[in-house]
C-alpha cells in the first residue's frame, strides 16, 4: 500500500479559531506548518459563535480590568477552573483582540471609535467585543485571511504559497502516531488520516502536533454543534496516552430553538438576553427571579423593575437574573418545563419584541432575526421565540499545562474547546472565543519552541503503526454486508446520552448508561459501511463513532463518580455543591491500550496563589472552599501581614 | 406523521452520473437538508453532501434545488407545493467530486491571489480608531459566509470554463470592495487591482449574484457598481485622458502603472453544452425578453416593466418545470460528456 507522506515541523489538527491561531504563531516562529481541516477551510464551528469575545479592554466601562474578568471566570466555573489558565486568559485576551484588528477584523465601535463591548451572562461589565451577532464568523474569516496573507509573503520569498504554511482541507485524522524515545518516554511522531474527497490515506510526520478539534456535542441529539464535533481530539489524545479532565462538565446552552423539530438545538444567542430579552413561562411569569442561587444573590436584581432599570443605569441597579451563568438558566428552564409551565413545543418564551423597537432588533440581532424568519417563520420583532436547553460546549478536555498548552505526551499540545481546565465546571459566554485566541497562540508558540528543543532528533513513524491504522480505517468497508448500520448506532448513542447523561443526572441512569455504552462499543467494532472510499459519509461516520463512544464513556464515568452538583454537572441525588469535591479533578485515561476501558483517577487541584485569592472577599470564598482550605488561607494572610510589620 | 414525497437527486462523479428517484418521508417544519439526511440514514448511506452548521451560517450546503442555487439548510420544504417533486443537483459551475459535492478550490485559489489587508504603519495594536458608520460599509461584505452561490450563478463563469482564469467572481469583488472601504487599509489601489487583475470588467451587472445571496448582501449595488463607477471615473475622465495625450507616461507620476485592462475579453464561439444530461438536452439559456431589433431596452419608459430585467430571464420563474431541469458538469476534457440517459 502506498501512502502519501508529508513532513512538517508543526501539524495543527483542526482549523477553527484555536487551530488557525496556533498555526499563525508556529509559522511566525518560522516553522513549516500544516493545518488539517475536517471540512472546507473557513467552515469550522467557530463561525457559529454569535455573542462575542470577552476581553477586559475597558472600552465601555473603564472600571473593567483583568482582575474583574478573572473573578467572573472563576465564579462562572464555580472555582473549579485551572487558576493559572483563568489568569493568563484574563490578562492576555485584550492583546489578542487588538491583534485581530491588525489582521483586518472590523468589530463594532463605540462612539469614540474604539471596539464596542456588550453585556453578557456572568460578566460584571460590558466586555464582549462583537460584530452584530456574527462574531465567530468575523474571527474565523480574519484568521483565514491572515493565513492567506502569510502564504502571500511566502510566495514572494520562496515562489510558493505553500512553502511554509499549507491547509489540508477535508482531511480527517484517525490516529496519532507516537514513538518511545531512548529514555522510554512517549513522544509524538505524526498523524495518520484520510482525504474525505478521495478516501486515500495520508501521513503527516512531525515532532509537534497541536490538537484543536473542538468538542463532543454530536454524541447528543439536541445540540448546537455541527457534524464535525465528534470528540476526535479527545479520543486521539487518550489513545496516544494523554489524559482528559473534567469530562463530566457539559454546557447545555439555555436557549436553543425548540421548534420546528428539525432545527431543535440550533443556538439562540445569549445577546438576546444581554440586549434586553426576557424569559417567561406559559403563565406569562418572568420566572428567573425564582432561581437566583445563594452564591449569586448579591449581584442580581430582585424585582423586574430593578432589572429593567439596569439596562440603562447599570451603576445603581443589579443585573437581571436572565443574565445568570448558563448552567443556572438552563436548569431553571428545565424545571419550568418539567413543572408543566412550558410552551407547546416544550420550551419557554424568550421575548425581545416588546422590549426593543423592531429596527433596533434587526440591527443588533440580524442573524437571529434571519434565522427565526427563515427556519421557523417567526418574526422576532413581533413575536416571542420558543427556546430550551441544547448541548453546546464541553468544559472538560485534554489535560494541559497552563503556560505551554502541552499535554502529558511530549510534543502533543492542545488548545481551544478540546483542552480542559480553563472554564472549570461552567464556561461563561464570550470566554470561548478569547480562550481560542489566548491558548491557540500559546500552543503554536510552544509547539514551535518544542521543535527547536528536539532539533536533530525527529521521531520516525513505525510502519507497523501505519499498517494498523490503515487496517482499522478500512475495516468498516470490508463489512459492507452484515455490518452494523452507522446511522443506527449514532442514533442509539445520542439516545443513551440524551436520556441518561443529560442535564439532570441520577446514579441509576448513569450506571445504566455505562452498560449501554459497553454494548454499543461492541457493536461499533462490527460497524459496516457500503459504497466506496470516495466522499462516503457513511464510512466517515462509522470511523467517527469510535471517538464519540470513548468520549461518551469518559463523560458517563466521571458523571457517576462526582457526587455533587456543580456548573455543567447536576445530580438529582446530590443537588448541592460540595467544597470537598471542588478540590478534585477527575482524570480519564486509557491505561489498558486504545480499546480498553476508560479508567478514572482523582487528582487535586492546585491551590490559588495568595495574590489571586486576595481578589475575592473572604465571605465569597467561604461559599466554595472547605474549612481546612479557609484556615490555610487565613494563616497565609496572617503570615503576610506579619511579614509586613 | 410524515408523508412520503418524491425526491430526485443527481448522483455520480467526474466520470458521469444520473438522476436517482427516491420516495422519502418529510415531516412538518423540515428543510431540504433534513430530507437529504434522512435519505442517508435510510436509503443511501453513501450519498455525498457537504454540510456543517445547519443554520445558514457556514455556507457549506450549497446546491441547486429545482434549478435555483440555494443553501439546503435554509430551504424549507413548506415552500414547495404539497405534491411537488423536489429535484436536487450539484453546483454547476464547479467540477463534481461525487454526488452533491463539488470541487470549489477555484474560489480558494482566487482568494489567495487577492492582496491581503495592509495594516497602517503608524498604529500599534489597540490604537485603531474607526467610526461605526465607516466600518458598517465593509461589515456588510464581511457577512459573506462563502457559500459560493454567487460564484456558481455568475454567468461569466457558469458554463464558461474559459473565463475562470481571468475572472475572480462576485465573492472576490466584495472582498475587494470591503478592503477598498476599510477605513484603515493602507493600500489605495483596490479598485484598479480589481479591474486589472480580477476581471471586474467582465461583469455586466445582471445581479444574479445578489439574487442568490443567502446573506442578502447587495453585491452588485453596493460593491461592484461603486467600484466600476470609480474605476471608470479615472479611466475615462476627460481631463485625465487629455493629460495622457499631452504628457508622456513618465511625466504622469500619479497615473497607474498597471497595464490597461481589457473591459471585455473576446468571446469565443457560442458554448456547446457538454457534460451530463438527463431526460432532455439542455435548454437554451433563458434570457430576458428583448425588443424588436434584439436590443434590451435601456429605459423604463419604453420597457414593459419598471426596474431591471430578472437576472435569470424574465420568462423564468422558480421552481423550474421538471422537464427543463438539467445538471451540466463544467466541461471536462477527460470525459466525452455523454452520461447515461
Amino acid at each position: 500500500m502506498t501512502i502519501e507522506r508529508h513532513q512538517y515541523d508543526v501539524v495543527v489538527i483542526g482549523a477553527g479559531g484555536a487551530g488557525l491561531r496556533a498555526a499563525i504563531e508556529a509559522r511566525l516562529a518560522g516553522k513549516r506548518t500544516a493545518i488539517i481541516s475536517k471540512s472546507l477551510f473557513g467552515k469550522a464551528h467557530t463561525v457559529m459563535a454569535e455573542g462575542g469575545a470577552a476581553a477586559a479592554m475597558g472600552n465601555v466601562n473603564p472600571r473593567d480590568n483583568w482582575m474583574v474578568h478573572f473573578r467572573d471566570t472563576m465564579r462562572g466555573g464555580k472555582f473549579l477552573n485551572n487558576v493559572r489558565m483563568a489568569e493568563l486568559h484574563a490578562k492576555e485576551a485584550p492583546d489578542r483582540i487588538w491583534e485581530l484588528e491588525t489582521y483586518g477584523a472590523l468589530f463594532d465601535r463605540t462612539k469614540d471609535g474604539r471596539i464596542s463591548q456588550r453585556n453578557f451572562g456572568g460578566h460584571e461589565y460590558p466586555r464582549l467585543a462583537h460584530v452584530g451577532d456574527r462574531t465567530g464568523l468575523e474571527l474565523i474569516r480574519t484568521l483565514q485571511q491572515k493565513i492567506v496573507s502569510l502564504q502571500q509573503e511566502d510566495k514572494r520569498q520562496f515562489g510558493d504559497y505553500e512553502a511554509r504554511l499549507r491547509v489540508f482541507a477535508e482531511c480527517t485524522i484517525t490516529e496519532l502516531l507516537t514513538t518511545e524515545d531512548p529514555a522510554g518516554q512517549r513522544r509524538c511522531a505524526g498523524a495518520f488520516g484520510y482525504y474525505r474527497e478521495s478516501g486515500e490515506f495520508v501521513v503527516f510526520e512531525a515532532p509537534a502536533i497541536v490538537l484543536a478539534t473542538g468538542g463532543v456535542g454530536k454524541a447528543y441529539k439536541v445540540t448546537s454543534n455541527s457534524w464535525e464535533y465528534t470528540g476526535d481530539g479527545h479520543a486521539l489524545a487518550l489513545r496516544a496516552g494523554a489524559t482528559l479532565i473534567n469530562m463530566e462538565f457539559l454546557q447545555f446552552h439555555p436557549t436553543g430553538m425548540v421548534w420546528p423539530p428539525s432545527v431543535k438545538g440550533i443556538l439562540v444567542t445569549e445577546s438576546v438576553r444581554g440586549d434586553g430579552g426576557v424569559l417567561t413561562n406559559s403563565e406569562g411569569k418572568r420566572f428567573m427571579f425564582d432561581y437566583v442561587p445563594e452564591v449569586f444573590r448579591k449581584q442580581y436584581a430582585e424585582t423586574p423593575e430593578e432589572a429593567d432599570r439596569w439596562y440603562t443605569d447599570p451603576e445603581h441597579n443589579r443585573r437581571p437574573p436572565e443574565l445568570l451563568p448558563r448552567d443556572e438558566v438552563a436548569r431553571a428552564i428545565n424545571t419550568e418545563v418539567k413543572a408543566g409551565r412550558g410552551t407547546p413545543a416544550g420550551g419557554v418564551y424568550l421575548d425581545v419584541s416588546g422590549r426593543l423597537p423592531a429596527e433596533t432588533i434587526r440591527r443588533k440581532l440580524p442573524s437571529m432575526y434571519h434565522q427565526f424568519k427563515e427556519l421557523a417563520d417567526v418574526d422576532i420583532t413581533k413575536q416571542p421565540m420558543e427556546v430550551g436547553p441544547t448541548c453546546h460546549y464541553v468544559m472538560g478536555g485534554v489535560e494541559v499545562d497552563a503556560d505551554t498548552a502541552a499535554t502529558t505526551v511530549s510534543g502533543l499540545f492542545a488548545a481551544g474547546e478540546v483542552s480542559g481546565g480553563m472554564h472549570g465546571s461552567n464556561r461563561l459566554g464570550g470566554n470561548s472565543l478569547s480562550d481560542l485566541l489566548v491558548f491557540g497562540k500559546r500552543a503554536g508558540e510552544h509547539a514551535a519552541s518544542y521543535v527547536d528543543s528536539v532539533a536533530g532528533t525527529r521521531p520516525r513513524t513505525a510502519s507497523a503503526d501505519l499498517d494498523a491504522a490503515a487496517e482499522a480505517a478500512l475495516a468498516p468497508l470490508s463489512r459492507a454486508e452484515g455490518g452494523e448500520h452507522p446511522y443506527t448506532l449514532h442514533h442509539e448513542l445520542q439516545q443513551v446520552m440524551g436520556d441518561l447523561v443529560g442535564i439532570i443526572r441520577r446514579r441509576g441512569e448513569l450506571a445504566e448508561s455505562l452498560a449501554r455504552l459497553a454494548e454499543l462499543k461492541e457493536r461499533v467494532r462490527k460497524v459496516g459501511a457500503t459504497g466506496g472510499r470516495r466522499y462516503n459519509p457513511g464510512w466517515h461516520l462509522a470511523l467517527d463513532l469510535r471517538n464519540m463512544l470513548v468520549v461518551s464513556e469518559c463523560t458517563a464515568r466521571a458523571a457517576l463518580a462526582r457526587e455533587e452538583s456543580r456548573g455543567g454537572h447536576t445530580r438529582e441525588d446530590f443537588p448541592a455543591m460540595d467544597p470537598a469535591w471542588r478540590r478534585v479533578n477527575l482524570v480519564c485515561a486509557l491505561p489498558d491500550g486504545p480499546d480498553g476501558d476508560v479508567v478514572l483517577r482523582r487528582q487535586d487541584l492546585t491551590s490559588m496563589r495568595p495574590d489571586l485569592s486576595a481578589l475575592f472577599d473572604r465571605g465569597e470564598l467561604a461559599k466554595y472552599l472547605t474549612d481546612e482550605e479557609l484556615a490555610g488561607l487565613d494563616e497565609s494572610v496572617a503570615a503576610a501581614e506579619k511579614g509586613e510589620h | 406523521m410524515g408523508r412520503k414525497r418524491r425526491f430526485r437527486v443527481w448522483r455520480g462523479d467526474s466520470a458521469g452520473g444520473s438522476i436517482n428517484d427516491y420516495q422519502v418521508e418529510v415531516n412538518d417544519g423540515e428543510v431540504v437538508l433534513d430530507v437529504i439526511h434522512r435519505l442517508q440514514a435510510t436509503q443511501a448511506p453513501d450519498l455525498a453532501c457537504r454540510w456543517n452548521c445547519k443554520a445558514g451560517k457556514c455556507g457549506s450546503c450549497s446546491m441547486e434545488i429545482n434549478g435555483m442555487p440555494r443553501l439546503s439548510c435554509m430551504t424549507r420544504m413548506s415552500t414547495f407545493e404539497e405534491n411537488a417533486t423536489v429535484t436536487i443537483t450539484p453546483l454547476r459551475t464547479f467540477p463534481v467530486i461525487r454526488d452533491l459535492v463539488t470541487d470549489v478550490s477555484f474560489n480558494y485559489q482566487k482568494a489567495r491571489e487577492m492582496p491581503a489587508f495592509t495594516p497602517p504603519d503608524d498604529l500599534y495594536p489597540g490604537e485603531y480608531r474607526m467610526q461605526q458608520i465607516d466600518v458598517e460599509r465593509s461589515q456588510e461584505f464581511r457577512k459573506c459566509i462563502e457559500c459560493f452561490l454567487c460564484q456558481n450563478t455568475c454567468h461569466v463563469i457558469r458554463d464558461h470554463e474559459e473565463n475562470k482564469r481571468a475572472f475572480a467572481g462576485p465573492r472576490l469583488f466584495i472582498r475587494a470592495a470591503e478592503l477598498d472601504m476599510h477605513p484603515l487599509d493602507a493600500r489605495r489601489d483596490r479598485k484598479e487591482a480589481a479591474q486589472a487583475e480580477q476581471g471586474l470588467g467582465y461583469c455586466n451587472i445582471t445581479k444574479c449574484c445578489t439574487e442568490v445571496c443567502p446573506e442578502h448582501i447587495k453585491i452588485t449595488d453596493n460593491a461592484i457598481i461603486p467600484m466600476k463607477e470609480r474605476v471608470v471615473d479615472r479611466r475615462y475622465d476627460p481631463v485625465v485622458r487629455l493629460g495622457h495625450r499631452i504628457f508622456r507616461r513618465d511625466q504622469l507620476t500619479a497615473a497607474p502603472s498597471r497595464p490597461e485592462p481589457a473591459v471585455h475579453a473576446p468571446r469565443e464561439a457560442p458554448h456547446v453544452p457538454q457534460g451530463v444530461t438527463w431526460h432532455t438536452p439542455p435548454a437554451a439559456t433563458a434570457i430576458a425578453s428583448i425588443l424588436p431589433g434584439e436590443r434590451l431596452s435601456a429605459t423604463e419608459f419604453t420597457f414593459d416593466r419598471s426596474g431591471a430585467a430578472s437576472p435569470f430571464g424574465d420568462d423564468v420563474s422558480f421552481p423550474l418545470p421538471v422537464e427543463q431541469l438539467r445538471y451540466q458538469r463544467p466541461s471536462d476534457p477527460s470525459t466525452d460528456g455523454s452520461g447515461p440517459e
